[in-house]
């Protein structure tokens, strides 16, 4: 900021320069006057399209539609939510959403736990690069394509059966089902449980450690009563990650899911998409964020948004 | 040699048309009263939403080059997806749709779709009689859209795992094939439970799939009910039909006949088959956008789509039988026997057998309002697939 002032000083005229210079001046003595200038655009966008949104979303739950015309009406009405409180259709689709999510948090923090602890504690430097990059490199192809490959994988006549044949194990029949689910869900958001960890991991003083072998711990437990506290806030911002990806997620259950696979992403966009039932969705919308205030408290009293 | 001669006229007049040599008029087909009596200058875009295997490039090429409208094709899954997608941001967005009989008085119910002029589609004189005027697009004698193509949903199976091959609709609903069965993502897929349960338990007195009590429709959702944990998946376009096909996952399932050339194409070991319970099928039209922004290039559109041979090339590529009787000779043309294969010289008998699409209603065709509507399905069909 101040290099690029000066260089436009230098750049400027006199009378060009003198002005610059008592707003910089200005701005330098009223703090509050330079914060409102910064913050302002972020703000601006936030409220204006990030809140208002949700704020639309949020208001259009209570409207209904005419099913012979299919316009919205606005007339105030708790119908939907209703609708989705009373059908044991809609508890079951938000039960299998929320499940699936926990499910695919847990295995991810399984998973990542002893990857990132020999990745951050234990690898050398050099490895720890190219660990590094093989988590990452995951995030550089495309969701759908990487989502359409485990569609070939898990397919009945596909490679994981065609593997399991050839070491004389049979065949598995999970494609098209919510085990196809999970298991892609995993695979999904894994980096993003696994960065975390990572951090987490590194931010452990070696000197904890060192005074915990003093004090007669084995590895064990002092993994289990040193390490795993101090790392918790790290998987729980994992967690954050994982969980409301999946929550939120309607593309996976469209492809790898098989009967009575549906999200609430996927009524929600049927409902726009093909029932035209804008105001249904919304409310039915409001379920996930619900969830995930939820969460986030709980996240935050587990001291997750330190490690982040 | 006649239907050649008066093709090429076709041709000609359409070519002076767009030329500009034949003042063609500004058609003025914003106005549901006055129906245009030519087609003006294309506008260059024409926006459709059609289902897969409609806009192929085979026919569209050569209608762009003709015409200079640039053809945007949209692909909507289900009859309800195009219901929507035609009402979406004011209905301008798109100016047709390959809409079938249980969309189509939907759409013209709700005042998405206007009247044409079939006198500028020539083609439409040479339509098997059903078709001029069928009721599923023509309300109060106007035309609301010209009809294109028809045909049945038909039971595709794996001729490898599916021995003997079948004869009925049980093979989708009986636990021979468990977790191999695949059937439409679709509300209106209760029509075929209720096909079924008429010819299988006449106790229920099922006389149309698409009229149906509520103690019929409660027994046609128990059927479908009882068939979901058979079910790998519900499939919501085409190509999922196809993958699951390629892939093993699905041995048998309900299916378009596109599916079955698709995978017939690349080699897979399947075959379909109307089953003796019969068939239910749709009768697909071109409507017009009640808002369309490029009414000309519409118009061309449903006259090109009309002509014997696009028609032929169409009917043989999705595996539906034209509504143009004139396109059998070309159907041969392109492929030996197709004529006949495709039912394009079948008998009035064989379109009277299939139970084509149509939206139910509360109105039991009796003059009792005791039928169960579309919203009804809809709503039990989501909780059937839960």
């Amino acid at each position: 900021m101040t290099a690029a002032t000066r260089a436009d000083i230098a750049a400027g005229g006199s009378g060009f320069r003198s002005a610059r210079r008592r707003v910089s001046a200005a701005l330098f003595r009223r703090g509050w006057l330079r914060a409102t200038l910064l913050l302002s655009p972020p703000g601006a966008w936030f409220v204006l399209i990030y809140l208002a949104a949700l704020a639309i979303l949020f208001v259009s739950a209570f409207w209904t539609v005419d099913a012979f015309t299919g316009n919205v009406v606005h007339s105030w009405t708790l119908e939907n939510f209703k609708t989705i409180v009373t059908s044991p259709t809609y508890r079951t689709i938000a039960a299998r959403t929320i499940g699936i999510a926990a499910a695919v948090t847990v295995t991810d923090a399984l998973l990542a736990i002893p990857f990132a602890y020999f990745a951050a504690r234990l690898a050398p430097r050099r490895l720890q690069t190219i660990l590094f990059v093989i988590v990452l490199v995951p995030l550089w192809t495309s969701y759908l394509v990487r989502v359409y490959s485990w569609r070939l994988i898990l397919a009945q006549n596909g490679i994981l059966n065609w593997t399991l044949d050839k070491i004389g194990l049979g065949s598995v029949n999970i494609a098209y089902s919510n085990w196809a689910m999970w298991i892609v869900f995993s695979y999904l958001w894994l980096p993003f449980m696994i960065l975390p960890v990572w951090v987490a991991f590194e931010r452990v003083p070696g000197s904890l450690l060192e005074a915990s072998a003093d004090l007669g711990a084995r590895g064990a437990t002092t993994f289990r009563r040193v390490l795993l506290p101090l790392v918790l806030p790290g998987v729980v911002a994992g967690s954050i990650f994982t969980f409301s990806l999946t929550l939120g997620d309607f593309i996976t259950p469209t492809l790898v899911g098989g009967a009575g696979s549906d999200f609430i992403g996927n009524v929600v966009y049927s409902n726009v998409g093909i029932a035209n039932n804008v105001p249904f969705a919304a409310a039915f919308a409001t379920i996930p964020l619900l969830v995930m205030g939820v969460y986030l408290l709980l996240a935050r009293r587990m001291g997750a948004f330190e490690a982040l | 040699m006649r239907n050649d001669t008066r093709n090429l006229l076709l041709v000609g007049a359409l070519t002076l048309c767009m030329a500009g040599v034949v003042a063609c008029g500004g058609g003025n087909s914003s106005s549901n009263a006055n129906l245009p009596t030519s087609v003006g200058r294309g506008e260059g875009q024409l926006n459709v939403i059609a289902w897969e295997g409609y806009t192929q490039p085979e026919w569209v090429r050569p209608f762009e080059q003709a015409t200079g409208c640039q053809v945007h094709p949209k692909y909507a899954g289900s009859s309800d997806e195009m219901v929507t997608l035609m009402r979406q941001g004011g209905g301008s967005q798109y100016d047709l749709v390959s809409a079938s009989g249980d969309a189509s008085l939907r759409l013209i119910k709700g005042g998405d779709v206007q009247p044409v002029n079939v006198a500028l589609i020539p083609g439409w004189k040479n339509f098997i009689p059903q078709l001029k005027s069928p009721p599923h697009n023509t309300v109060d004698g106007k035309h609301y859209g010209v009809s294109l193509q028809w045909g049945p949903n038909t039971l595709l199976y794996n001729t490898r795992s599916v021995t003997p091959a079948p004869t009925s609709w049980s093979a989708i609903y009986s636990p021979q094939y468990k977790g191999k069965v695949t059937v439409p993502d679709n509300p209106i897929q209760i029509a075929d439970a209720a096909l079924y349960l008429s010819a299988t338990r006449p106790e229920l007195g099922i006389r149309d799939p698409y009229e149906l009590t509520e103690s019929q429709l409660n027994a046609a959702v128990a059927l479908l009910k009882s068939q979901r944990p058979l079910i790998k998946k519900y499939w919501s376009l085409a190509s999922d039909e196809i993958d699951l096909f390629k892939n093993g996952d699905a041995v048998v399932g309900a299916s378009w006949p596109y599916q079955t050339i698709t995978l017939q194409d690349s080699g897979a070991p399947v075959k379909d088959m109307i089953p003796k319970e019969g068939a239910t099928g749709w009768a697909d039209t071109w409507m017009l956008s009640a808002h369309a922004q490029h009414p000309n290039c519409a118009y061309k559109w449903m006259a090109w789509v009309s002509t014997p041979r696009v028609q032929a090339q169409q009917a043989i590529s999705f595996g539906e039988t034209p509504a143009n009787t004139l396109a059998c000779p070309y159907m041969d043309r392109i492929e030996a026997g197709a004529c006949a294969k495709y039912h394009a010289n079948a008998p009035a008998s064989y379109f009277d057998s299939i139970r084509f699409w149509r939206t139910p209603t509360k109105d039991c065709g009796n003059g009792s309002q005791d039928c169960t509507d579309y919203t009804t399905w809809q709503q039990k069909w989501t909780e059937m697939k839960g």
